[in-house]
């Protein structure tokens, strides 16, 4: 019987639900969406037991939100991060947010919640020097007890001084403590969802277990393009148990068993219309090109492109391509809805509450407050799951059974189906330098499937023209934000781009970096970079696989060097060591920030080398993870993360930046082993055989 | 078609009335509920849904009810034995060695049935074990540290 108290003992702290009771007593009240809420007491609770709770409307997707939000708030209120209760995600209890996506927690969320964590500890401060008879100044703070400095007996408590109530003072911007005086702030603390992770008690979306639970599998059109005209639902309906729901295109089999209903939904016949697109991943390339062509745009211009091209001594061509690329977060699109009393509850897989509650009320034509979205612990996002199609569906299944929870857990191939992918995108530039090696004279840059984001990177360019298309509905496929959205799409072909020009003057990659780089920080990341990595650049191909590259996110700055072995009859690319110097501010949670930059390299070594959904018209033809290829753990390097002491910038979040150079550091890698440059991601095993032929024989 | 099938649950006799030819994770997570069992993929690919049978790593997506019958099984729930943490479950706390947590558990599992063969296995050994268990978010690294350091104590896994 141990071992049970032992596992509900870390199921009760698996989301630190300590405050739902008096949360739900006391509710937030309603902000202004789109606006964070000013009354700090919208994020903090402090419990008649005087624990501290910290509402905000995150998720926890892996990435740490949940530790590094209760730092925040323990370092003004002098606490142990493991005394702060954090409570994630749930749009009625907690103020609005924005999405946990584009590594905005850090830079959006976080001074609020330090802010209102500042205040608040003024304010306690400030009831406590009535209560003790003791002005502010003679006061001592520490785990949850105030008290006076000379006479540590006359104490309260935060317990003691707030009784569960709201803190009614309001004392406005209160400054944070300066850094000099933190003590939590760059120190390693544990995962607060280490526990319930290590224990299995973590519970994700597909774990609930709410009575009377159906779950719904929906039938989907064999391609995009297709929907649902009708269906031959009459063997399904002979298993027992089995109940179809049909709401417009949308049909679903539901049973109280998930295999069940999976099973019965495979004798679903249904007939489909439409029309698939006529394009398929070979072709994509020049589809995106030629559609996009028309709607071509200037973004950015600056200087004459005619002049610089005159005063070029060297001109590089390139064009530079990415497949689409799948999500493929490990937990797949969940949603558990319940239609209850003219309010939908959702319990979602979610990265962004606040979207999927505007979402499903947009689709289910309900008040915004007639929705309330729950998230739970994340399997996964990477922009995957800011948007709410599954969401979406079961609130519509469970409109239909008033009271009945029904799950919808998407299957793998369902996920790779209906994910809104990486774009697929064809950047082409022609670029110059100038005969002493030491200026960029044109940059000319147009691309075709995506944005001319974070195209720019703090270089020197006498004259450039970015232009970009504006055709709305570009892509045959759905696509959406994928870690980085454009950054790294751009960083590919710029950093890709600059080695090429690099390597045809004779000039060194490091050094040409350092010339055109017209940023203190760039240059003292670049001099980190090299010099934790141990190199001496020489001027490619060195047949030493070792490439650098750039990128950049909003401030936040990156720079990524790799070293590879390419086995040149199998075209196979072995990384065997990675480095990133990486410049994001004030590193808050220094071990939460090196997992996302060690996670951003594994995932991205997956994005360079093998990941690409393939299909053909609206099919999908990657269905699981036999062909959708994921780095394994042969695959990981050694990995190795740099920070800069004393960054000058404001924290500026990290899920994003270390995402960004990651395949052009690859490909110039690959470039310096070799000789062959490899243009188009992921560079599989064919495409550097390809690239390996087109190199001059000697 | 149902049938009756007795096997060692964590450590205690179980039986479930179910079909014979129903996988495992659905038995596990639908009709005992140990949710602590993910499914990532449903065709033991990814290695989310790993347990252990008579202490070997198997996927449970791919595991039979039937072939479970008169066995042991252990899942996430069962590692830690009197309220202490099995010591690859702290080695993985220690090390931070997961984010997301959905393929922690088979993780943990699969290095569980490998440690117990092979204590002190070499970094490329634990390599080619862990192969069949994907992680997406990026724990690689911390993760071959998390099993490596659990072979180095004295000890190693219960």
């Amino acid at each position: 019987m141990k071992r049970r108290s032992f596992l509900q003992g870390t199921a009760m702290g698996a989301l630190t639900l300590f405050f739902k009771t008096s949360a739900s007593s006391a509710p937030v009240e309603p902000t202004r969406p789109g606006a964070y809420s000013d009354d700090f007491n919208a994020y903090l609770k402090i419990s008649a037991d005087g624990r501290v709770g910290c509402f905000v409307g995150k998720a926890e997707l892996g990435q740490g939100a949940m530790t590094v939000l209760a730092m925040l708030v323990a370092e003004e209120l002098e606490l142990d991060p493991a005394q702060v209760d954090v409570l994630l995600g749930d749009t009625d209890l907690c103020p609005w947010d924005l999405p946990t996506g584009g590594s905005l927690t850090m830079w959006q969320t976080a001074p609020v919640i330090r802010g209102a964590a500042a205040e608040a500890r003024m304010v306690l401060l400030g009831m406590a020097s009535k209560a003790l008879g003791a002005p502010v100044s003679d006061l001592a703070l520490k785990d949850g007890a105030i008290w006076v400095k000379a006479a540590p007996k006359r104490r309260t408590t935060f317990g003691e001084l707030v009784k569960g109530r709201k803190m009614e003072r309001h004392l406005g911007k209160v400054k944070p403590k300066p850094l000099s005086e933190c003590t939590v702030i760059g120190r390693r603390f544990p995962r607060k969802d280490a526990l319930a992770k290590i224990t299995g008690a973590a519970k994700y979306a597909g774990d609930l277990r709410l009575p009377g639970t159906l779950h719904a599998c929906i039938l989907r059109p064999p391609a995009h393009g297709l929907t649902l005209t009708t269906a031959d639902t009459a063997a399904a309906e002979r298993i027992p148990g089995v109940r179809i729901v049909r709401d417009g295109t949308l049909l679903a089999v539901l049973h109280a068993q998930p295999d069940t209903a999976r099973k019965a939904l495979a004798l679903v016949k249904g007939t489909f219309e439409g029309t698939e697109p006529d394009v398929d991943d070979m072709r994509i390339y020049q589809y995106l090109v030629d559609k996009a062509a028309p709607g071509q745009r200037v973004m950015i211009s600056r200087g004459d492109i005619a002049v610089g091209e005159k005063r070029a001594a060297t001109v590089v061509e390139g064009e530079y391509r990415n497949a689409y690329e799948s999500h493929a977060t490990l937990e797949p699109q969940t949603s558990v809805a319940k239609w209850e009393e003219g309010r939908m509850t959702v319990w979602a897989s979610t990265q962004a509450p606040f979207i999927f509650r505007d979402a499903v009320a947009e689709a289910l034509k309900l008040a915004q407050d007639k929705v309330r979205i729950i998230s739970q612990f994340v399997g996964g996002g990477f922009g995957g799951k800011l948007v709410a199609p599954g969401a979406i569906e079961a609130a519509r299944i469970a409109r239909l059974v008033p009271g009945v929870p029904i799950q919808v857990a998407w299957n793998r191939e369902e996920d790779l189906f209906l994910d809104g992918y990486r774009p697929a995108a064809v950047v082409k530039i022609r670029s110059g330098l100038d005969a002493g090696r030491g200026a960029i004279t044109f940059w000319d840059s147009t691309v075709a499937g995506v944005s001319q984001g974070e195209a720019e990177f703090p270089y020197e360019m006498q004259a450039t023209r970015y232009q970009a298309p504006a055709v709305p509905g570009l892509h045959p496929l759905k696509t959406g934000a994928w870690r980085a959205p454009n950054a790294h799409t751009n960083a590919f072909a710029r950093e890709s781009q600059l080695d090429a020009l690099a390597a045809k003057s004779g000039i060194d990659p490091v050094t040409l970096r350092r010339r055109l780089a017209n940023d203190a920080r760039v240059l003292r990341l670049l001099d980190l970079a090299v010099e934790t990595f141990g190199w001496e650049p020489a001027p490619g191909p060195t047949g030493r696989g070792i490439g650098l590259a750039c990128g950049a996110w909003r401030q936040g700055f990156v720079v990524a060097i790799a070293q590879v072995a390419v086995d040149k009859t199998t075209g196979k690319v072995q990384v065997e060591r990675f480095l990133e110097a990486v410049d994001v501010g004030l590193v808050v949670n220094p071990d939460g920030a090196r997992q996302q930059v060690e996670g951003a390299i594994t995932m991205c070594i997956g994005q360079a080398l093998s990941e690409e959904i393939r299909f053909k018209g609206g099919q999908i033809l990657d269905k699981n993870f036999d062909t959708y290829i994921l780095p394994r753990f042969s695959a990981i390097p050694r990995i190795q993360v740099v920070f800069p002491e004393n960054s000058t910038t404001i924290t500026q979040g990290i899920g994003e930046p270390p995402v960004v150079p990651v395949a052009a550091a690859l490909a110039n890698a690959v470039f310096d082993a070799t000789g062959a440059r490899v243009t188009h991601v992921p560079f599989t095993p064919e495409r550097v055989l390809e690239a390996l032929k087109r190199v001059p024989t000697k | 078609m149902d049938a009756t099938v007795s096997f060692v649950l964590n450590g205690k006799p179980v039986t479930v009335t179910s079909p014979r030819d129903r996988m495992l994770v659905w038995v596990l997570r639908d009709e005992l509920g140990l949710t602590g069992t993910k499914v990532g993929c449903e065709a033991g690919l990814c290695g989310a849904c790993t347990v252990l049978v008579d202490f070997e790593a198997v996927p449970s997506c791919a595991t039979k009810l039937g072939e479970v019958a008169g066995k042991a099984v252990l899942t996430i729930e069962g590692l830690a034995l009197d309220g202490k943490l099995d010591p690859i479950q702290k080695a993985f706390q220690d090390h931070h060695a997961f984010q997301c947590g959905f393929c922690t558990s088979g993780m943990i599992l699969a290095a569980w049935a490998f440690l117990k063969k092979k204590p002190r296995a070499t970094r490329a050994e634990i390599v080619e074990a862990m192969e069949g268990n994907i992680c997406r978010c990026g724990a690689h690294v911390r993760i071959l540290d998390a099993v490596e350091s659990v072979g180095k104590v004295k000890g190693g896994v219960r």
